[in-house]
């Protein structure tokens, strides 16, 4: 590891933080509307993206800097395991063509802006749709904390902030200033800022992963010899736990975990608020659909980005933190203006998905709890100013969250997050789809898989952590290792069909549904023409 | 469980399921399918470039479901103009 500041770096890293500052606020004026003091066009950008806005939003936003760090963490530390993003990112697609049009379709007809507005809507329940609305809050915001992790991660190799010994405010003033600029631009110009940005932080991004698949290769002796040495790294024994670190391929043991993960995480992924924000941001169900088609590449970079790992161990990287890895593999492997680069894409690659994270729990907030439960007759312009201040709170929090609480917790709440969010997959595609479900039926499954799900995570420990060590632990019935969330989302299932039939039997009475059978189909333009 | 409007609203009622969502529905599963059964793809060899077939296989795939998911939309997308048109349907043989 260098010591010091690595100057060349930071200036370029300055240099790249400025631009998209610039851009931030200009954003405000970008498409602007007659009427901006609207949450559609603070939150959801008018509801006017095409194809290619959204193709950097949502490629921006879900591809975070915390994917950058971690995905190549995971393989540097355990090999095969870490992939499963790859499988994890080829399932989405195929689940986005199939639902997203719909919410698309019936929340352009009554102005839904996040999916607890669709459940209460569909199923007439404010209950329903708070639950909805806490489990997306509380799953986002450590997703924002990750986010500033992956900054800290940039800003420790480059030898500013980090470090332990220099007092905390000299060690965070770098990330205190980044978000203090984040937080205002958001609060001015909403979701345009992210999606403008998200162009700079995908083209850079793109150019450093190109660079370093083909570059780094070059100069460690090509695929060949760098498999070779990771295969060597992963066979020799971890003294924590008597196994081998890791494996090139998953053994016959480790494959249900693999699968599970990948599967439960693909369903999950469109269940955040953040993801449903960038898709409802677009102009027509046909931009999703057409998106499906496009976003893939993204998937093909994630998957360079993983082998970068395998290049950590061949290069003989060695860190205790292993979200260091790749970082560091940059900083010496690239000529120092090029590293920085490579770090201002990681950290403008935080900035985005933060800047829309933070605007979908703030979109939650206020018309889930302000609107439905405090002020009921909230006009537009009362919603988005509350929204705008939710943005910056729900930011302050993850920033707290982060410099007083150990990296750690914010990583084991971000795995719980997992696990929630898929909880409430029943209460939202299952809407979309069919009115078969009762209200107090997916509250009840939801439940149950909230509360399985947090008592299963808490229970697993690993040779560094007593409670929240991993996401996979034995499946009832099955026996196999499995991930928890995909357990928790099939017990909900379970209890939710089966209270369903009680209900029904009971005859408990249902909720009001105001919408209707052609609201799931219609574009935009002929209202009513097109049916799916 | 259908509800008695349902019915009524969309009143020129079109089969739903037909050939065309059949094949758009299995270009949809085919991923999951080849992505979950893990045991098929868990190997090293062969290798391709001096990557591992667990890497290479997994990122071909990439490439084949786009261009499963790229059928899809083509193929859902012409039976809906061709519902549009007010033809009974979109033209597909499969």
């Amino acid at each position: 590891m260098k010591d010091g500041v690595n100057g060349v770096a930071l200036a370029v890293c300055i240099f790249f933080f400025a631009a998209v500052t610039v851009m931030g606020f200009l954003a405000a004026r970008w498409r602007k509307a007659a009427d901006a003091d609207t949450l559609d066009e603070w939150g959801l950008g008018g509801r006017s993206f095409g194809t290619w806005v959204t193709w950097f939003l949502l490629g921006g936003d879900l591809y975070t800097a915390y994917t950058f760090v971690a995905v190549p963490a995971a393989v540097y530390a355990a090999g095969a395991a870490g992939f499963f993003a790859v499988p994890y990112t080829i399932l989405v697609y195929p689940l986005i063509f199939t639902f997203l049009p719909r919410l698309w379709s019936v929340s352009h007809r009554h102005g839904y802006v996040t999916t607890s507005d669709f459940v209460r809507g569909r199923f007439g329940s404010k209950g329903l749709s708070l639950a909805v609305a806490l489990t997306g809050i509380l799953a986002t915001m450590p997703y924002i904390a990750l986010q500033l992790v992956g900054i800290q991660a940039v800003l420790d190799v480059m030898g500013v902030g980090g470090g332990e010994s220099t007092n905390w405010f000299v060690k965070d003033l770098p990330l205190l200033i980044a978000f203090g600029v984040l937080a205002a631009y958001t609060y001015s110009s909403g979701l345009r800022a992210p999606a403008l940005i998200a162009f700079v932080k995908d083209a850079l991004i793109y150019i450093v992963i190109a660079v370093a698949i083909i570059y780094i290769p070059i100069r460690l002796g090509g695929f060949g010899e760098i498999f070779a040495k990771a295969g060597d790294a992963f066979a020799q024994t971890n003294p924590d736990t008597g196994e081998p670190r890791g494996a090139l391929a998953p053994g016959e043991g480790a494959q249900w975990a693999y699968a599970t993960l990948a599967f439960g995480s693909a369903l999950a992924l469109f269940m955040y608020p953040h993801s449903i924000t960038a898709t409802l941001s677009s102009r027509s169900r046909e931009v999703i659909r057409r998106n499906t088609t496009i976003l893939p590449l993204y998937s093909l970079m994630l998957g360079m980005l993983a082998l970068l790992g395998f290049m950590a161990i061949a290069a003989g990287i060695t860190v205790d933190n292993g979200q260091l890895a790749i970082p560091q593999l940059f900083e010496n492997m690239f000529p120092d203006w090029f590293a920085g680069v490579a770090f201002a894409a990681i950290g403008i690659g935080a900035l985005v998905p933060a800047a829309i994270m933070s605007i979908a729990a703030a979109n939650l907030f206020t018309r889930n709890i302000y609107k439905d439960f405090l002020k009921p007759d909230a006009t537009p312009a009362q919603e988005t100013r509350v929204s705008k201040l939710a943005s910056l709170l729900v930011k302050v929090g993850a920033l707290v969250f982060v410099l007083t609480m150990d990296k750690t917790v914010a990583i084991n709440f971000q795995l719980l997050g997992g696990i929630w969010i898929l909880q409430t997959f029943p209460a939202l595609v299952g809407g979309l789809f069919t009115r078969w479900f009762h209200r107090w039926a997916l509250l009840g499954g939801w439940a149950v898989g909230m509360a399985y799900g947090t008592i299963a995570a808490y229970h697993v420990a690993s040779p560094t952590q007593k409670h929240f060590g991993g996401s996979s632990d034995t499946i009832p019935l099955i026996g196999e290792t499995g991930y928890i969330g995909l357990t928790a989302f099939a017990l909900n299932l379970l209890v939710t069909v089966v209270l369903t039939v009680v209900l029904r039997a009971l005859r408990a009475p249902d909720g009001d549904d105001e919408t209707s059978p052609g609201d799931y189909t219609a574009d935009a333009p002929r209202p009513g023409a097109a049916r799916a | 469980m259908p509800e008695p409007h349902q019915r009524q609203r969309t009143a020129p009622v079109r089969a739903a399921v037909t050939p065309t969502r059949v094949v758009a529905g299995l270009c949809l599963l085919a991923p999951f399918v080849a992505m979950l059964w893990v045991g098929s793809y868990a190997r090293i060899e062969p290798k391709f470039a001096g990557i591992p077939f667990f890497y290479w296989y997994q990122m071909l795939w990439v490439g084949i479901s786009t261009a499963l998911t790229a059928t899809a939309y083509v193929l859902v997308r012409r039976e809906q103009r061709g519902r549009v048109a007010g033809r009974p349907e979109g033209g597909e043989r499969e």
